[in-house]
């Protein structure tokens, strides 16, 4: 890094990029790997400049999304937020779910709350707002679901050109809450790793910013969010454990970075960590096999899920979320697809939230702990509802046709029929 | 000849070059003359161990080679090997 940026830097809260293996520090711009080892690149803040500036009073009087946090998100005062009010979901006391499970204080961060009911709004709002401040007119993922979702959205919301590249099999009602936000559908002829590595491509050919790709160091830092809020939520504490749904690890790492933050500016009292809990579907468990195995060392499978939306079989983030977990006193654990969608109906059943496979992943592996007897049942613990269950509905479409009853349109019909 | 395709972080490696053409029978052979040929190439791409780096995705024809036979795999004619940052891996 140039002494100039540094000596600008002091009024400032961002410092640049730096790799998170070797520590090679990198000027801002939009890049995501170390040339030097390859490892990813993270924002570096000045947190000296962010400790004079922080508060839990100065946070409480921010608006009622995310960017109450913008003291720690990488997009300078002066830039402009391309926001549609995401963030600062509800964190809701699972009181009936609690009681099933014998957990007293469970508690749902539901973020299928969000503008486009997922939690990528989050990671989105803060890559599209950092692209625009830089002069990016074109904003691009790869992406069939939630991402292409929130990526369209927000850069209709910007008034930038949105590409969604997916691939040519995907169905086109997948497209449709993409689609209405009329972004450039790029169709490809391959598999998602296929368009997810023209993508690589593209973006060394065109002045594109990739969510996913070279603007991921920015885009990551919006998971923190989540965090922030919960622990805001609780009243200015951090919660015992919480579980996080596992893709490529991105978010997991952001959520420990995000606590210790937390801890460090003295916003929450305490020292300890919330033990992190990953949750992965069996049928695209890369990280549980490592962690069940006792290695760092993360093998790519061949994602075989019906919870599309974490279906990562080469999770980048991988072997730091066996890490992290080790380290805080979490686990990694997976469920079937029965599983998955058991939990999906037992979310809904007790506390009226319904959401997409990704949660029942989540919420699955919430049940087997406690189950299983984790907890004594007094800790806090906080589940990570990431996305909301009409973007996967199929995979219950058929229990309200199931649970019908058929009668006459007579009181006598209803009164034999329905035993109330 | 079989082909590497080189990512943009790498290619002050190989002088601006994005593909590279090689002569080999494997991958791991071919990584050789890569290295040979643009020297510092085998200490980016493989760990003290001689495996793939933990950030480094090698691609054979749009296939994880840790998904087959790894730096083991044969090498055919028209074969194009990817050189692919972990890290541009996203989500559905």
């Amino acid at each position: 890094m140039s002494p100039e940026t540094l000596s600008t830097a002091s009024t400032r809260r961002v410092l640049g990029l730096r790799c998170r293996e070797c520590g090679t520090e990198y000027e801002l711009r939009a890049t995501h790997v170390c040339e030097s080892c390859f490892g990813p690149l993270d924002v570096a803040y000045d947190y000296q400049a962010i400790r004079r500036l922080v508060s839990r009073e100065r946070i409480e009087a921010g608006p009622p999304t995310m960017w109450r946090y913008r003291d720690l998100l990488p997009v300078e005062d002066d830039a402009p937020v391309v926001t549609l009010g995401e963030g600062f979901t509800p964190l809701v006391r699972a009181e009936r779910l609690g009681a099933e499970l014998g957990l007293r204080n469970l508690y749902l961060k539901n973020d299928s709350m969000n503008p486009t009911n997922s939690f990528k709004d989050r990671v989105v709002s803060v890559a599209v707002s950092w692209a625009r401040a830089q002069g990016f007119e074109t904003i691009g993922c790869a992406s069939t679901g939630n991402l292409a979702n929130a990526v369209a959205a927000y850069a209709a919301r910007a008034g930038l050109e949105g590409y969604v590249f997916v691939p040519e099999d995907t169905e086109a009602e997948k497209l449709v809450a993409a689609g209405v936000f009329e972004p450039n559908v790029v169709s490809v002829r391959g598999t998602y790793d296929e368009v997810n590595r023209l993508c690589s491509q593209v973006m060394e050919e065109l002045p594109w910013a990739f969510c996913n790709i070279n603007v991921r160091p920015f885009y990551a830092e919006g998971s923190k969010t989540l965090t922030f809020e919960t622990a805001e939520q609780l009243g200015w504490r951090l919660p015992d454990e919480i579980v996080i749904p596992i893709a490529s690890g991105c978010q997991f790492v952001r959520h420990r970075r995000a606590a210790q933050e937390l801890l460090d500016l003295g916003l929450v009292e305490g020292q300890d960590l919330p033990r992190l809990t990953g949750a992965q579907a069996l049928g695209c468990a890369p990280v549980y096999n490592a962690w069940r195995e006792g290695t760092e060392r993360v093998r790519p499978v061949r994602p075989n899920t019906i919870a599309r939306s974490i279906a990562i079989g080469s999770p980048s983030d991988g072997s730091y979320v066996v890490r992290i977990a080790r380290e805080t006193g979490g686990v990694v654990e997976a469920v079937t697809e029965e599983e998955i969608v058991d939990a999906i109906r037992l979310l809904a059943r007790n506390e009226g939230i319904f959401t997409e496979t990704a949660g029942g992943v989540t919420i699955g592996v919430l049940a087997k702990l406690a189950r299983a007897g984790r907890w004594n049942g007094d800790e806090v613990v906080v589940a990570y509802v990431t996305g909301h269950g009409l973007k996967t509905a199929d995979v219950v479409s058929g229990d309200g046709f199931a649970r019908r009853l058929e009668i006459e349109p007579s009181l006598r019909s209803f009164r034999e029929r329905v035993s109330v | 000849m079989p082909l590497f395709r080189i990512p943009g972080p790498l290619r002050s490696l190989s002088g601006g070059e994005s593909t590279v053409e090689v002569q080999a029978e494997d991958l791991r052979a071919a990584i050789d003359q890569l290295d040979a040929r643009f020297p510092g190439f085998k200490g980016r791409l493989l760990d003290d161990g001689g495996e793939p780096r933990q950030f480094v995705n090698l691609f054979l024809n749009d296939e994880d080679v840790r998904l087959g036979q790894g730096l083991d795999s044969p090498l055919a004619d028209a074969d194009e090997i990817a050189i692919v940052p972990a890290v541009a891996g996203g989500t559905l």
